[in-house]
């Protein structure tokens, strides 16, 4: 009946908690979960992206473990959520990619460190790549080598990541036209930038034990603005490149600088932070199994902000080659791996958020068969 | 690590919501606390971890509750429940503390939420605990480490010295090992003893081996016993307890909530020979589902089955376990393994007898029989439509009703009249001095909290002087 064990197991979790309802306040999932009487495939996978992972209801739970009924819902979302990732990934040969995704990221990103390092080489008297160049990235690969390079890694993610978007629209059974509604993206937009979902209810969420603290989504908060500005800090140096015809180095004041710099600063502290929260977190509630793929993540996301950071401060410096071919090694993997690793959670989790955010609406004007 | 020689000034016996709430108003008195809890950690609370809401007399509607409750109607509801068996000032006391339990609860960490699906009809009344009882015990622990309180699981009492109603001391049982706790003070909240089943047998015989018990398996009655023993009075009656009618797949201890039926009345229910036994459509559902227990209790074996066809389906909330299916009559007697010939007679008197109305489940309609021994008086719609189903049902034992007399400061009372010198008891315990039959939702939650305030707070001074 349902594709996998792990289905069914979300399968029998949620048919408890619909006869029990206490969590319903706690977050989004369980008010969507009274919406229905019955959970297909496509139900559960639409819930487990939509679980933030707070462990709330874990903790508030009495049939929880070591209770017969074992009820454990952020884990077993957490393990949905995973399979789902794989079930609706473009091409589905790359499906496997999140199988020891740790493993596989980590050699993406040495691999492609290593192919730029020989690249400089190559192209260059090796002397180059030690060489000072006062901060010139481009004395070691022009300007539109880049773009070329880059462009096309980023317009494969996209590319892969909008074919996986189709496979869970059309898997959760949503029709296409919610997506045009206006309030439900605003509304998720909202909810996505608030994370809101990931306050255990308004007290914060509990990690480590019953105790709630806010500093899951804090952390969170600083990695995800810090990526943004960081992507920022590129998309406004493109247009300096491109519309202005300002190049690059820019001094330390500049906007494409300034905004790297906060963003990376938050791009550090954010995935320590994470890392650390996760390394705290109560064993019952993680899913090992997908632990590597969620850590992998995280380190590239560090790689990125510590060698881009690296680079600005060290740009006059012999050093610039290797730490250039290192932050685009690691940037270049963070790109082709983005479809097949933990970015895809927030992609995901914000079409939940736009269906929930209809189906929330049912719910208030009472539309909703509430069962 | 919890200290035990240290001489305590109040010891709370117990764990859920009422002796959270004396330990915390006791220690905000700044008395030292020790509680003592016999379950281990997860299962903390006794039955206050299957609770979802407290009712509470409010002078206005608030953000999680649809309109005013006042004092007046509480009492009301109360004097219905009861048929009038309380104690009527201690129960306006409490009724009129209740007020400010609202507040105060809240200032200890709880946090509350409009009425939960499904349970509309109780809007107005109670208020709801966001993330359910468990975590309102969460909250109180939490609240209670906060403020110092010693906190022991797994130390379960197995002796009380009391000298002329008089605390001096308990002897606890631990996983280490047995030991000695003196406290200027005693405040037992410690549950009924529904989980007792030796016990229930003195007043229900071996049909009591046929119990599920709704809670967990700690609250066995222990300390109610020694309490009895060293001359506290005694209030409720021995024999009764509170029984609903659950799922009879159920767990034998701590199935809660999820276990419950709420289908009783757009069906019929049978007992083992296939025979109805009583109007299943007599009144609205949340005013009867509490006879449903007592009922089943009654039956042969202690099960019965509640039978009903395609059309009642959807018409309740959904429960843990799904319903035995089946196309016809015949088959469902063969998975019920039921007498099928017995079983197609019944259904097959009863859909004849069944009169045209107009059903509506929202309110007492008109569709009922007519003709038979016990009539179905309201909600009786011929059971024709396959697929037809069946849930088997046991009496699930909620909470029991026997416990020791207090005062309006909580205060345990003597058998000789008497008020203790320095031992309080709040919750489940002491339930019957309000609440000496009957049950109205949420009401055991009001119980505890208020009487738990004040026997903490009474504790505290009481060890002070």
């Amino acid at each position: 009946m349902h594709a996998t064990n792990t289905l069914a197991e979300a399968d029998r979790l949620m048919t408890l908690c619909n006869s029990c309802r206490y969590c319903e306040g706690l977050c989004a999932v369980f008010p969507a979960m009274e919406m229905r009487r019955e959970f297909l495939d496509g139900d559960l996978n639409y819930l487990a992206n939509l679980c933030h992972s707070c462990g709330a209801c874990y903790h508030d739970c009495q049939f929880s473990p070591p209770h017969e009924f074992n009820m454990n819902v952020p884990k077993v979302m957490a393990q949905v959520r995973a399979e789902s990732y794989a079930a609706y990934a473009w091409p589905s040969a790359f499906a496997p990619m999140f199988e020891k995704n740790g493993l596989k990221i980590s050699l993406i990103a040495a691999l492609s460190v290593a192919v730029f390092i020989a690249g400089f080489v190559a192209w260059h008297d090796p002397a180059a790549l030690f060489g000072q160049h006062a901060g010139n990235f481009y004395r070691l690969m022009p300007h539109n080598t880049m773009v070329v390079i880059f462009g096309a890694a980023f317009l494969y993610a996209i590319i892969a990541m909008i074919m996986g978007i189709r496979n869970f629209w059309k898997n959760i059974g949503e029709p296409a036209s919610t997506l045009t509604q206006g309030g439900s993206l605003w509304q998720a937009m909202k909810d996505a930038s608030t994370l809101r979902y990931l306050d255990g209810g308004g007290v914060g969420c509990m990690n480590d034990s019953e105790r709630p603290t806010d500093n899951r989504r804090r952390y969170h908060h600083f990695t995800f603005y810090g990526f943004m500005l960081c992507f920022a800090s590129t998309s406004i140096a493109t247009l300096y490149h491109y519309v202005l015809g300002k190049q690059a180095p820019y001094a330390w004041y500049d906007l494409p600088v300034l905004l790297g710099t906060i963003g990376g600063i938050g791009l550090i502290i954010g995935p320590i932070g994470l890392l650390m929260a996760k390394r705290e977190r109560d064993p019952m509630l993680v899913d090992e199994s997908r632990k590597g793929m969620d850590v992998a993540f995280l380190v590239m996301l560090l790689a990125t902000s510590a060698t881009g950071l690296a680079l600005l401060v060290l740009r006059d410096t012999s050093a610039m080659g290797l730490l250039l071919s290192a932050h685009l090694g690691v940037v270049f993997a963070l790109f082709v791996s983005m479809p097949y690793g933990k970015f895809v959670h927030g992609i995901y989790r914000f079409l939940a958020l736009v269906r929930y955010a209809k189906e929330k609406r049912m719910i208030e004007s009472g539309e909703a068969g509430t069962a | 690590m919890v200290d035990f020689s240290k001489r305590y000034d109040v010891l709370v016996i117990g764990g859920g919501n009422a002796a959270l709430c004396a330990a915390i108003s006791a220690a905000r008195e700044g008395a030292s606390v020790l509680v003592l809890e016999a379950a281990p950690k997860f299962y903390r609370g006794g039955n206050t971890r299957h609770t979802r809401n407290m009712r509470c007399a409010h002078d206005a509607a608030t953000d999680t509750l649809s309109g005013p409750y006042s004092e007046e109607e509480f009492f009301d509801d109360l004097l219905r429940v009861t048929g009038g068996n309380t104690n009527e000032d201690l129960a306006r006391m409490m009724i009129h503390e209740s007020k400010d339990m609202l507040d105060w609860i809240v200032q200890q960490g709880v946090r509350f939420q409009p009425s939960l699906g499904g349970t509309l009809s109780l809007g107005r009344t109670n208020s709801f605990f966001l993330g359910g009882g468990r975590a309102m015990l969460n909250a109180l622990y939490l609240t209670a480490e906060d403020l110092g309180v010693a906190i022991a699981y797994e130390a379960e009492v197995i002796g009380l010295d009391v000298e002329n109603g008089m605390f001096l001391g308990a002897k606890v049982k631990r996983p280490e090992g047995e030991t000695y706790v003196r406290a200027g003070a005693l405040v037992t909240a410690s549950g009924g003893f529904e989980a007792n089943k030796e016990w229930l047998e003195e007043s229900w015989g071996p049909a009591a081996k046929n119990f599920l018990i709704r809670g967990t398996r700690f609250n066995r009655g222990t300390v109610l016993k020694m309490l009895g023993a060293a001359g506290v009075d005694q209030i409720g009656d021995p024999t009764q307890c509170h029984a609903v009618a659950i799922d009879a797949r159920a767990p034998e201890y701590d199935g809660g909530i999820i276990t419950r039926l709420d289908c009783v009345v757009f069906g019929v229910v049978v007992n083992k020979h296939c025979e109805r036994f009583y109007d299943e459509g007599e009144d609205v559902w949340p005013k009867r589902y509490a006879i449903w227990g007592r009922l089943v209790a009654g039956q042969p074996d202690q099960i019965a089955y509640i039978i009903f066809d395609a059309s009642s389906l959807e018409l309740f909330m959904p429960s843990c376990f799904p319903p035995i299916k089946a196309d016809s009559i015949r088959e469902l007697a063969g998975k019920l393994e039921l007498d099928a010939d017995a079983l197609e007679k019944t259904l097959g008197e009863f859909n004849a007898a069944v009169k045209p109305g107009t059903f509506d489940h929202t309110q007492l309609d008109d569709c009922r029989t007519q003709g038979l021994a016990i009539e179905k008086t309201h909600w009786a719609r011929k059971i024709e439509k396959a697929p037809f189903y069946a849930y088997p049902v046991r009496p699930g034992i909620t909470f029991t009703y026997l416990g020791v007399r207090v005062n309006h400061q909580s205060r345990m009372m003597m058998a000789d009249g008497k008020p203790s010198a320095n031992m309080f008891a709040a919750g489940e315990i002491m339930a019957g001095n309000v609440l000496g039959k009957g049950y109205a939702a949420g009401i055991g939650m009001t119980i505890g909290s208020v009487f738990g305030r004040i026997a903490g707070r009474e504790a505290a001074t009481n060890a002070r002087n």
